[in-house]
């Protein structure tokens, strides 16, 4: 009963971050069509940027800030930069510049910060509760990630239902010529959608990293993970993205506890799979639209 | 199109003229038996190269690619008092990113290319067994990989070039069970594996004395850092003494889980993941959380030590190690990778004096066969190197972490693999110092 | 020119052959005239060669994207390590090849048929797990499949007759690598004719269709899965026959070998060279293989430390990838293609 209740509150957080890094995701496919490889390696280094501000001896909170302020700047950076001259080309080559981006983020972060473990602080306890003679698995940083990540969803949603930034923004990216023709500055909304996910980005960064080691390749495994994650929810709806990620992060606690930890990556192609083979589209894809 | 195809044409009749004339005096193989010249490669009369594969990038990098530079701050040292024979030591490393298939370009580069003498200190167990057929085969010296698997050391006859250095996990295991065996006669064992031939090997060697106490063996895949579900699996099984064969971040990761799960067993953890000093600086950071002092939370660990490290200062070896970093190290900290690499080179050296003042490929092994035992170090046992068998070294000593450093349980205990029994080790090898000029002398 | 010669330029097929003859004739020059160690390079540049051809068929003419070739290689490459487990029972080469590229060809076509119902970024997701499974499947059968320690690979020796003929046509013996690049090249230029000749039929035809508009292609009377599965089962086979040769080069078959990193870099030196383009794929492999020790050595000449010179070579290869596709979206084969043209255009 305790391993079993420790599992699940396991598979619970690393659920819900995996979601944070889905969520990111799921915002440049809504802004842009574009999968974004790189966002792992960017949320890496503004983690570094948050570490060192911490090292300074500045508080965990001010290098929080810091790290999310300098994702939204990334984010922006790497769209103008980057992105902008191959938005209008298959979307191959896009998926390209990200993973050669990734390499290249990997490579400087090993060249600047050096490619040890290093401890990133958290800012509450890492002690679980207990209650009676159960323990719950749970931390006061694990509380804090799993309502940061549903504060972020909830906003995400907010943002493209209700708000005309988040219209503007899923209109330039369903068709920029229409949206441009309704006066909306597409260009100004494909930068602003990366550098929001940048930051949703950074933020799952630093949920994985608090209480945790770092180092330059940290949150490779999240790229993969992540990634299904956002595909298992959809790829289009952010709540998609936080179901997807909790189904995976439960089922793989699940596999690697009661399995072994070896067979944790097939579990989640074989979930994916599953859920696709179902649903091509994803669990909370809409009807799909045929493209003629 | 046309005078595309005549382009291609002539091109292609070319090409054949210039095969056709490369095979002119094909006729007849010569008998080609100069015999091998004086020339060995790699040598000259003031130099001999040197070189390693290392995981420079990647996920292993971290930590490994120290080791390295540990190698060549040694030899740095010693080619600034004069070298060896006078010839100095360069040291070629070559990044494999921990995957064999890059091992293997490399060390084609390493052997081909920059045609070195030997390769000393190549890391991992399947980067190296990817390219250790090809080493015998080509005839390199292979010294001291820098891993504890048993197979470079246990078939001399298939692999004859090859040379262990550190205690192999079997011969660790072995001596930790036996431990565990005699003081925790009651205690629930639970096992906490890398998985791979550094968990299989020290299963191995526990399992021959435990094998009764042992209740729950639980495996990490390494890349995967979640371990709770492993470690709820051992709370589950309600084990009073965890085990851990597993690499520095993974203790730290441990440790971490366990007081998320409020699982408080004894931890004894391989030599390979105690190194206090890096898990307790890993550790210190979470003080702002749950945890107050990195290297208090260490406290009560049991683990084991082959060679001094950066936690004893004081030690004659650590003392020359601390002068050779801070002489040809650079700015970056001395650290247990460093030192780890610097006793490694410090073999090396040792084995090349062996060799006399004209070393052959042949020769150097010869010389490591036939010395090796005698060979002075920092290591606390001696090396089992004889015609017979590669293993490196013998044997270590169990001891407890107290503020981050190690205190000695037991004597220095040798074994070997198989069902050798434990014994004290009575060579003294624990207590040499390093020779006046840190330099090992030649063996007369 | 004759007019005899000219007929058999038109002809798609001996064209091809005709291109292969002359490809062998440089291969046999180029590894007979540089170093062991080039040799082993050449090998490598051959099995990620054909890796990114059958990738570049897919990508490229098909319209899928794969993220997972590196777990086909995988395959192919412990296939090869299974059947090569020692020297006294081992199958013929030839055998061993086509063997592994069979049991290749056969997941892949079960995985084909699964990828073709998906589109765009769901194929991608799904090959992407593929690639990060396969290998954990070699730790799961720790028994039969080596666990993280892999499977060694018993290279056969040469066999009398190669060492003969190759003794013949170039005067000089054969070694154990030389023997191993003859074998990825002479399955690089075979598979390059079939890839090329099945572009050029009616089957490569269906498949640009699909790419190019599914909808029309379907209305064409084109069946859109079976086209897809088609050019999925191609491809991967190429991937096994391509991990195959990785087996023999590197003489291990271990997970650590087939990372995410080897599926990535498949498809950046697709993209790299020129997507859709064999020769473009081929381009690719040769920057896979000799930029990170290029750059590397430039490095270490300039005075960087050896860790700063490791990274260096990624770091190259990044800017490189993004730079081409920033301003080279063609890729290396395809804009020098369109510049060439450009250039008799105006002449």
């Amino acid at each position: 009963m305790q391993q079993f209740l420790t599992t699940a509150l396991n598979g619970l957080t690393q659920g819900m971050i995996f979601a944070a890094f889905a969520l990111a995701l799921v915002l440049i496919w809504r802004s842009t069509r574009i999968v974004n490889f790189a966002q792992a390696p960017m949320a890496m280094i503004t983690v570094y940027v948050a570490l060192v501000i911490i090292d300074a001896g500045y508080s965990y909170w001010l290098g929080f800030a810091a790290a999310l302020l300098s994702g939204l700047l990334l984010g922006a950076v790497v769209e103008r930069v980057a992105i902008r001259p191959v938005e209008d080309k298959p979307h191959i080559n896009a998926v390209i510049l990200t993973l050669g981006l990734f390499i290249v983020l990997h490579a400087l972060a090993a060249v600047i910060f050096g490619s040890r473990y290093r401890s990133f602080p958290a800012p509450f306890g890492l002690s679980g509760f207990k209650v009676g003679d159960m323990n719950i698995a749970l931390t006061g940083f694990g509380v804090f990630s799993i309502l940061a990540v549903l504060a972020v969803m909830l906003l995400l949603v907010l943002l493209f239902r209700f708000t005309n930034v988040g219209l503007m923004m899923r209109a330039s990216a369903f068709n920029q010529e229409v949206a441009r023709l309704l006066g909306v500055r597409v260009t100004r909304m494909l930068t602003q959608g990366w550098a929001l996910a940048a930051m949703v980005g950074s933020l799952s960064g630093l949920l994985i990293a608090g209480g945790n080691l770092v180092h330059p390749a940290y949150m490779d495994s999240v790229v993969v993970f992540g990634f299904v994650a956002a595909v298992l929810g959809g790829l289009d709806s952010p709540i998609g993205a936080v179901v997807g990620g909790l189904i995976l992060g439960l089922s793989l606690s699940f596999v690697s506890g009661y399995i072994g930890s070896e067979v944790v990556a097939l579990a989640a192609l074989v979930i994916l799979m599953v859920v696709l083979l179902l649903r091509p589209g994803g669990l909370f894809s809409h009807a799909p639209a045929r493209r003629v | 199109m046309r005078t595309w195809s005549r382009r291609v044409t002539v091109f292609t009749s070319v090409l054949t003229a210039g095969a056709v004339l490369a095979a002119c005096g094909a006729g007849g193989r010569p008998d080609d038996s100069e015999g091998g010249s004086a020339d060995v490669v790699g040598v000259t009369e003031d130099s001999i190269k040197i070189g390693a594969h290392f995981p420079l990038t990647g996920v292993a990098a971290p930590g490994y690619s120290e080791i390295p530079s540990g190698h060549k701050a040694y030899y740095e040292y010693v080619n600034a008092n004069g070298g060896i024979h006078g010839r100095k030591i360069e040291f070629v490393v070559r990044d494999d990113a921990y995957n064999p298939t890059q091992t293997s370009q490399v060390t084609n580069e390493l052997v081909l290319s920059d045609e070195i003498f030997a390769m000393v200190g190549g890391l991992g167990t399947p980067t190296h067994s990817a390219v250790v057929d090809f080493l015998n085969g080509e005839k390199v010296p292979d010294l001291f990989v820098s891993s504890g698997s048993l197979q470079w050391g246990d078939d001399v006859e298939s692999k004859p070039y090859t040379f262990g250095w550190q205690p192999d996990y079997e011969t660790e295991g072995k001596i930790v069970g036996q431990w565990v065996k005699q003081n925790m006669p009651d205690a629930r064992v639970g096992l906490f594996l890398q998985d791979d031939d550094f968990g299989e090997d020290g299963e191995k060697g526990l399992r021959q004395y435990l094998d009764k106490q042992i209740v729950a063996t639980e495996r990490y895949t390494s890349g995967n850092t979640d371990v709770a579900p492993q470690i709820a699996a051992l709370q589950a099984a309600d084990v009073d003494v965890v085990l851990g064969f597993n690499t520095p971040s993974y203790t730290a990761l441990t440790q971490l889980t366990a007081k998320k799960l409020n699982f408080d067993p004894k931890w004894f953890y391989s030599n390979v993941g105690s190194d206090p000093e890096l898990v307790g600086s890993l550790l210190a950071r979470f003080s702002e959380g749950a945890v107050k002092d990195g290297s208090s939370l260490l406290d009560g660990v049991l683990t084991t030590e082959y060679i001094p490290g950066v936690d004893t200062p004081d030690d004659p070896w650590m003392e020359l190690w601390q002068q050779v970093w801070d002489e040809h190290g650079g700015d970056a900290k001395l650290t247990n990778y460093r030192v780890y690499g610097m006793s490694q080179a410090y073999t090396f050296v040792q084995a090349l004096q062996a060799a006399g003042p004209n070393p052959t490929r042949e020769g150097i092994v010869e010389a490591i066969e036939q010395a090796g035992t005698e060979f002075d170090g920092p290591a606390l046992a001696p090396f089992r190197y004889s015609g017979d068998s590669h293993m490196g070294i013998s044997g270590l000593r169990v001891s407890e972490l107290k503020d981050g450093k190690a205190d000695p349980l037991t004597p220095v205990l040798v074994t070997d693999i198989g069902d050798t029994p434990i014994t004290e080790d009575n060579s003294g090898a624990g207590n040499d110092s390093p020779p006046e000029d840190g330099i090992p002398d030649p063996i007369s | 020119m004759t007019e005899f010669a000219q007929r058999i330029w038109s002809s798609t097929l001996a064209r091809h052959v005709l291109l292969a003859a002359a490809g062998l004739v440089a291969v046999i020059l180029v590894l007979e005239s540089t170093s062991a160690f080039r040799n082993g390079q050449f090998a490598v540049m051959a099995y990620m060669g054909i890796a990114a051809g059958g990738l570049t068929v897919l990508t490229g003419l098909n319209g899928q994207l794969s993220l997972g070739h590196g777990a086909f290689m995988a395959i192919g490459a412990y296939t090869t390590a299974l059947l090569l487990s020692d020297w006294d029972s081992a199958p013929p080469l030839l055998v061993v090849l086509l063997a592994a590229t069979l049991v290749t060809l056969v997941i892949g076509a079960g995985v084909g048929v699964a990828a073709a119902r998906l589109h765009g970024p769901y194929i991608a997701g799904a090959t992407l797990a593929l690639a990060i499974a396969v290998p954990g499947i070699a730790l799961y059968f720790q028994g039969t499949l080596g666990g993280e320690q892999g499977l060694t690979v018993a290279v056969p020796a040469v066999p009398d007759w190669f060492a003969d003929v190759a003794y013949f046509i170039t005067g000089n013996d054969i070694s154990s690598s030389k023997y191993v690049a003859y074998i990825g090249w002479i399955s690089l230029i075979v598979t390059f004719v079939l890839l090329a000749n099945l572009s050029r039929s009616r089957v490569g035809r269906t498949w640009r269709a699909v790419r190019d508009d599914d909808v029309a292609a379907e209305l064409a009377g084109i069946n859109l899965g079976r086209a897809r599965v088609l050019a999925f089962v191609v491809s991967t086979a190429c991937a096994g026959l391509a991990g195959a040769v990785l087996a023999l080069a590197v003489r291990l078959a271990a997970p650590s070998g087939f990372t995410l990193v080897l599926s990535l870099a498949l498809l950046s030196a697709v993209v790299l060279g020129g997507l859709g383009s064999l020769l473009g794929a081929l381009v690719g492999a040769a920057l896979l293989t000799f930029l990170p020790q290029v750059v590397t050595g430039i490095g270490l000449d300039a005075g960087l430390s050896d860790l700063q010179a490791a990274e260096l070579a990624p770091l190259v290869y990044g800017l490189t990838t993004m730079l081409v596709v920033i301003l080279a979206p063609a890729g290396i084969v395809g804009t020098a293609r369109i510049a060439w043209r450009k250039r008799r255009a105006h002449t």
